[in-house]
């Protein structure tokens, strides 16, 4: 029996779980929010074509607008300066063999439960490789938070100097880049902290991780059924033309 | 003296509602021009310009020496009544719901004799003053008033069957974001209006004001199919008047300096967004124009005075804006008999006009020109000195305003 074989008869006897790590498309999840005098990115809408009705008496369907970087979503390294002059650095041109690859689980839930400035550590990646084992090159790095549990106001978490939500220092995404990180994931808005702006550089985890050719995944969830590690994660972005992002279905195959 | 009238009284619900009929509409192209007084609560006649003899009713040539050339004027309003007359019975469906009905003649101060319905405090012989109002269908109809002002005269049945009175009645205000939507809102609860509802979109992000907000907020943002539905679900068999209030201005041209990204936000917010309010609102506010002691009755839009005339430094908003009156223009004649209330503005006292001397337009100014508005049942209001300049420029010729704008 080949292994996908042996992988397909675990899939059947569920002894592989599929785990969605997907938020709900919808016009009502939280969107990046920039500065008024900047462009914005579109929320999600869906208009409808027709329902049954005299636009289309036997079907149902719909057009929907969306931004690149709505609800659950992958970063291309193209989206940030840094990555712009990479080769295969968009949607469209990034290797498909990267869109599945294993997931190192940085549970850091408990310390971001109450405080929204709470950062990712190089001491706390450390510690976690202590526990686990080295994290290999090509692995999802990602950052458990259990923000996807909030919802509204409390997800967004903004106040009158912009977000507070938890997110990575820059010496922890050198250091994440550093180990071969395929790309870095987390369940808030984006793959920086809130006040990721005051940093050096600004939006370490953009600036850092896309100038390195890696990716982000972000807005999302179910990471608490996850294990630290062992568990695969099949991401593909929509292949939009020169595309900088998209959102996706993210899926994890976990052992039952 | 006008009895007061007292807050609305649980409706029944096996009740048929009073269906929103129309009194008669058809009008000569001259007798329009009434109406456009009454828009504006002006009270003018044709004048003519050979003679300066006062017409009624309007017409093509002169009753005195036939020339043809007869202006509209503003003329005094003073006027005393000549006979008085109840009508009980009537073949109008109209006015057959709404008798008895009170009309009279007046002579004009100014020369004519005129039909003219009468509100229930004017007496046979009494001095008056004369108004023109837009009736439901939206044409203008003369309603002579009290000289001195009398007790509770807002709630003349008559009066009430041409203005919008804020008080008894349930608002919705659209856009509680805005400074301008929360002094509206402000304004309305002081007006007396029964509900106050403020929608807000996006509530997971800050509200600014939101620990001061008059009214209770709803969700609703204009952008989302969605979220209109959802809100006319909730809020389209109960509110009486709804206020849209959002304007999205952002300077920038039409070949450079707006992205394509603003240029798209401005249509949402000035188009598309009253359009989905349109289709999930109107048909329920229209169906409720006549129903009980506090019918629906009004729809008011916000809207630039760039939407008459383009201002380049403002080209994108500026072509939503237009939309946006267009949009207002055919809502009127759909909607009939709510009144769609257009309020005109200059720039806004806001960050996004920094760059504009003043005069600006406080939110607090667009609140009162908002309720006085109501109350008088207006169709057109031009709020600041910008605006009512504007808009004159805009009268006096179309094309020398253009290019006054073009610089």
């Amino acid at each position: 029996m080949t292994s996908l074989a042996a992988f397909a008869a675990d899939l059947a006897a569920g002894r592989i779980r599929v785990v969605d790590l997907t938020q709900t498309l919808s016009p009502d999840f939280p969107t990046i929010v920039l500065p008024p005098q900047f462009g914005q990115c579109a929320p999600f809408r869906m208009e409808q074509i027709s329902r049954y009705d005299a636009d289309g008496p036997g079907w149902y369907w719909n057009n929907i607008t969306v931004g690149e970087h709505t609800g659950t979503h992958f970063d291309a390294p193209v989206h940030w300066v840094t990555g712009k002059d990479l080769p295969n650095n968009t949607t469209d041109t990034l290797p498909a063999q990267n869109l599945v690859a294993p997931a190192c689980v940085i549970d850091c839930s408990a310390e971001a439960a109450d405080n929204g400035d709470y950062l990712l550590t190089v001491p706390v990646l450390e510690a976690w490789e202590a526990a686990h084992g080295r994290i290999p090159a090509g692995a999802w790095i990602l950052f458990r938070t259990d923000w996807s549990k909030r919802s509204g106001a409390a997800y967004a978490n903004m106040r009158d100097d912009g977000a507070h939500t938890p997110g990575p220092d820059p010496h922890a995404v050198r250091w994440m880049v550093g180990r071969g990180a395929l790309g870095f994931g987390v369940e808030t808005i984006g793959t920086d902290a809130g006040q990721a702006h005051l940093m050096d550089p600004m939006y370490p985890a953009h600036s850092m991780m896309h100038g390195a050719g890696r990716y982000g995944l972000q807005c999302l969830c179910n990471l608490d059924q996850l294990p630290p590690t062992g568990a695969i994660v099949i991401a593909p972005p929509l292949k939009i033309q020169g595309g900088s992002g998209s959102p996706l279905r993210v899926l994890a195959l976990v052992p039952a | 003296m006008t009895a007061k009238l007292p807050p609305p009284a649980p409706a029944n619900p096996l009740a048929v509602p009073r269906a929103p009929l129309l009194p008669p509409t058809t009008r000569s192209r001259a007798a329009l021009g009434l109406a456009s007084a009454a828009a504006e609560r002006r009270f003018a006649l044709q004048v003519c310009a050979a003679c300066a003899a006062v017409q009624y009713p309007p017409r093509e040539v002169c009753l005195a020496c036939l020339g043809h050339h007869l202006p509209w004027r503003d003329v005094p309003r003073e006027g005393r009544v000549l006979a008085t007359t109840t009508i009980r019975i009537s073949a109008d469906p109209y006015f057959r719901t709404r008798t008895p009905w009170r009309i009279g003649t007046v002579r004009l101060a100014c020369g004519p004799v005129v039909v003219a319905h009468l509100h229930g405090d004017v007496a046979p012989g009494a001095s008056v003053r004369m108004t023109l109002r837009l009736d439901k269908s939206g044409q203008g109809v003369m309603l002579a008033m009290p000289a001195e002002d009398s007790a509770n005269m807002q709630d003349d049945p008559q009066l009430r069957e041409m203005t919008c009175d804020p008080r008894g009645r349930r608002v919705l205000v659209t856009d509680g974001r805005s400074a301008a939507g929360q002094a509206i809102a402000a304004a309305l609860q002081a007006a007396g209006a029964r509900e106050v509802f403020l929608g807000v979109a996006e509530p997971w992000r800050p509200l600014p004001g939101r620990d001061r907000l008059a009214g209770s907020a709803v969700d609703l943002d204009c952008t989302d199919e969605d979220s209109v539905r959802r809100c006319a679900a909730s809020l389209g068999g109960r509110v009486e008047i709804l206020v849209n209030t959002a304007l999205h201005v952002r300077p920038g041209g039409i070949s450079a300096g707006t992205s394509m990204a603003t240029a798209r936000a401005e249509m949402e917010c000035a188009y598309f967004g009253p359009l989905r309010l349109a289709r999930h609102f109107g048909p329920a506010l229209r169906a409720r124009a006549a129903d009980g002691t506090h019918p629906a009755c009004a729809w008011v839009g916000l809207a630039s005075v760039y939407g008459l005339a383009a201002n380049p430094a403002f080209g994108g908003f500026s072509a939503a804006q237009a939309a946006a009156l267009s949009l207002l223009q055919s809502l009127r004649a759909e909607l009939r008999p709510i009144r769609v209330l257009r309020v005109l503005t200059g720039p806004v006292d806001d960050e996004w006009h920094q760059a504009n001397p003043p005069p600006k337009v406080s939110p607090a100014a667009l609140a009162a020109a908002v309720v006085g508005a109501l109350r008088d049942g207006l169709e057109q209001v031009a709020v600041g000195d910008v605006a009512q300049d504007f808009l004159a420029r805009f009268r006096d010729n179309p094309d020398t305003l253009a290019r006054e704008l073009a610089g």
